[in-house]
């Protein structure tokens, strides 16, 4: 559960962070396209099961219904809130899904490439390091073969293609799927679905905070340009900064 | 409790005393292709002398002569430590995390660095949870040994954070920091800690990556970059003919790699790579706040746009209003 991805943000006067309050939030959009991706291994017949999971506030659940509605089987909430919440960070979120992955036998963990938030781009690297089982980063393409998954990574300088033996964890690039939108009937049946309520402590997982949050402040923005009426000018001006 | 408390404080002063006899000391993960390094380290470098103590630069793969001689001659190192094995084909963070978790263990430093890159990005969170350390990513700036800034929610917030951790693992923007010579060192080679690296859970099978005569995209002094303006893939041969004729590299919008104009490495974004070079040419580009967020940096933007009310010229040094088929094509034509 992030701030929604078309939602301007504001930074707090004081510089403690980001104003989340009465802004519009929604699941993380890589996340998505991992919910996505597990649906569809499931009508493949690929996965017998799917299990959500997020780390937060009771505002999660919100969350975990829109995994739900789009044909994930049940959810688990791991409760953390207040002061713990502002400072759970990728480390805290990979020793949880470590340990769910473990206690419900998954063979798959998928998770977004990064959270649009925090940009960190850590947790199914980490995760798959707590597990030591391989990891599968920044996945445009999953394909299932025997005890293997074979998946095609989007790295600088194009694509490449790397064979990893379950158990793994994969994360989600833009172009691995589209998701779909929940339907009407979908989003009722959602709300029958079971979300098991969990706390960070029940799985053994310390959230004391690794880092201190000194400030957040906003980016220097840039002086207003000009706009300039043709290509000549245009020119004329790249010339004069020496740019061309 | 008693007992419980003295030793608290026995463990903290023991640390305390360790902090003092140990200075700082960097290891840097070079990135390279069995043939070259890559570009980035070089930034990283940078970024490490702005920690202060040694550094270090370890070279991985399965062919490293020739980087390795390029690294020994990187200005200020202390050291280069090689590690040559057929294990390291494809670079692997299986294989790879290992390796510098050997090297951590001989030596212990208190920073270990990589350019958040593809590579680094993939592989420093391993080993950062092999440590039990929280990783930092893609660092902008360096305000002490233990304070870094940040950008945070695609670039619209600025976060200075301090680690509590003992050893910091950082991935460093390079755009932020200037590139380290190339020449001018003569770091001593010697060989990393020897060991049983090869996976048997993951394996390298290959690669497609786009060939292009042109610079180097996050290394480019012009970009020009392309949207869904550009209506269709062949479109985008207006932009490469400018892009001949300024030595620029090309980019493109999100909107214009999901319609297969062009291919997904040369997204510019959030989620795409992040550049800030001398000039940033927006054709038919609105200007989302995801896009922003990989050029924002830029020194000097140049939005053309038929769309007037388009975000993008709210960045824009230069803008031009009108219609980029026609525009472009005369550009080039005049340049």
């Amino acid at each position: 559960r992030v701030i929604d991805y078309a939602v301007k943000i504001r930074v707090k006067p004081d510089k403690s962070g980001v104003v989340t309050d009465g802004v519009k939030h929604s699941m993380n959009p890589f996340d998505e396209i991992a919910v996505e991706e597990a649906v569809r291994m499931k009508e493949k017949k690929l996965a017998s099961e799917i299990v959500a999971v997020s780390c937060g506030p009771a505002q999660a659940q919100e969350t975990l219904r829109t995994a739900l509605a789009m044909g994930v089987d049940r959810g688990i909430h791991v409760e953390i809130s207040g002061p713990e919440y502002e400072t759970l960070q990728p480390i805290h979120v990979s020793k949880i899904l470590a340990k769910i992955a473990q206690d419900e036998k998954a063979d798959l963990v998928i998770v977004g490439k990064q959270a649009i938030d925090d940009d960190s781009n850590q947790t199914a690297q980490m995760t798959a390091a707590v597990l030591d089982w391989p990891q599968g980063t920044f996945a445009s393409k999953i394909e299932k073969t025997d005890g293997n998954l074979t998946i095609t990574r989007e790295i600088d300088g194009g694509l490449e293609t790397i064979k990893v033996k379950l158990p793994a964890v994969v994360s989600a690039d833009l172009r691995l799927n589209e998701p779909r939108y929940a339907t009407l009937p979908n989003i009722m049946k959602a709300k029958k679905k079971p979300i098991k309520k969990v706390s960070a402590k029940d799985l053994g997982v310390d959230t004391s905070p690794r880092i201190e949050i000194v400030s957040v402040e906003d980016p220097p923005t840039r002086q207003a340009g000009s706009v300039v009426p043709d290509v000549d000018t245009l020119i004329a001006k790249l010339k004069e900064s020496g740019h061309v | 409790m008693l007992l419980g408390c003295g030793r608290i404080i026995q463990k903290s002063s023991g640390q305390g005393f360790k902090v003092l006899s140990r200075l700082q000391s960097t290891l840097i993960i070079a990135e390279h292709n069995n043939e070259k390094l890559t570009p980035i380290t070089r930034h990283a470098l940078t970024a490490a002398t702005k920690l202060g103590g040694e550094i270090s630069v370890l070279v991985a793969g399965s062919k490293c002569g020739a980087v390795a001689e390029e690294v020994s001659k990187l200005p200020g190192l202390s050291k280069v430590l090689v590690a040559e094995n057929a294990a390291f084909n494809g670079f692997l963070p299986e294989s790879l995390t290992p390796l510098i978790l050997a090297t951590q263990k001989q030596f212990n430093y208190t920073h270990i660095l990589a350019g958040a890159t593809a590579f680094g990005k993939s592989l420093l969170p391993r080993v950062a949870a092999k440590l039990d350390v929280s990783p930092i990513s893609d660092v902008i700036g360096i305000n002490g040994p233990d304070t870094f800034i940040r950008t945070i929610y695609a670039g619209n917030a600025i976060q200075t954070l301090k680690s509590k951790d003992s050893v910091k693992i950082i991935s460093v923007r390079g755009t932020s920091f200037e590139a380290a010579p190339s020449e001018g060192g003569s770091g001593k080679v010697e060989p990393a800690p020897s060991g049983e690296y090869a996976s048997s859970v993951s394996e390298f099978v290959g690669q497609e990556l786009s060939k292009s005569d042109r610079p180097e995209l996050t290394a480019a002094k012009v970009i020009v970059s392309g949207g869904r303006g550009m209506k269709s893939g062949d479109n985008f041969k207006l932009l490469y003919s400018l892009a001949d004729k300024m030595n620029a590299a090309v980019g493109a919008s999100r909107a214009a790699v999901d319609a297969g104009f062009v291919p997904n490495d040369l997204q510019i974004g959030q989620t795409g790579k992040i550049v800030a070079p001398e000039l940033y040419i927006a054709v038919g580009i609105s200007g989302a706040i995801q896009h922003l967020a990989g050029m924002k940096d830029s020194k000097t933007i140049v939005a053309i746009n038929k769309d007037p009310e388009a975000p993008i010229f709210q960045v824009s040094d230069y803008g031009l209003v009108a219609d980029l088929f026609k525009a472009v094509p005369e550009l080039t034509e005049k340049l």
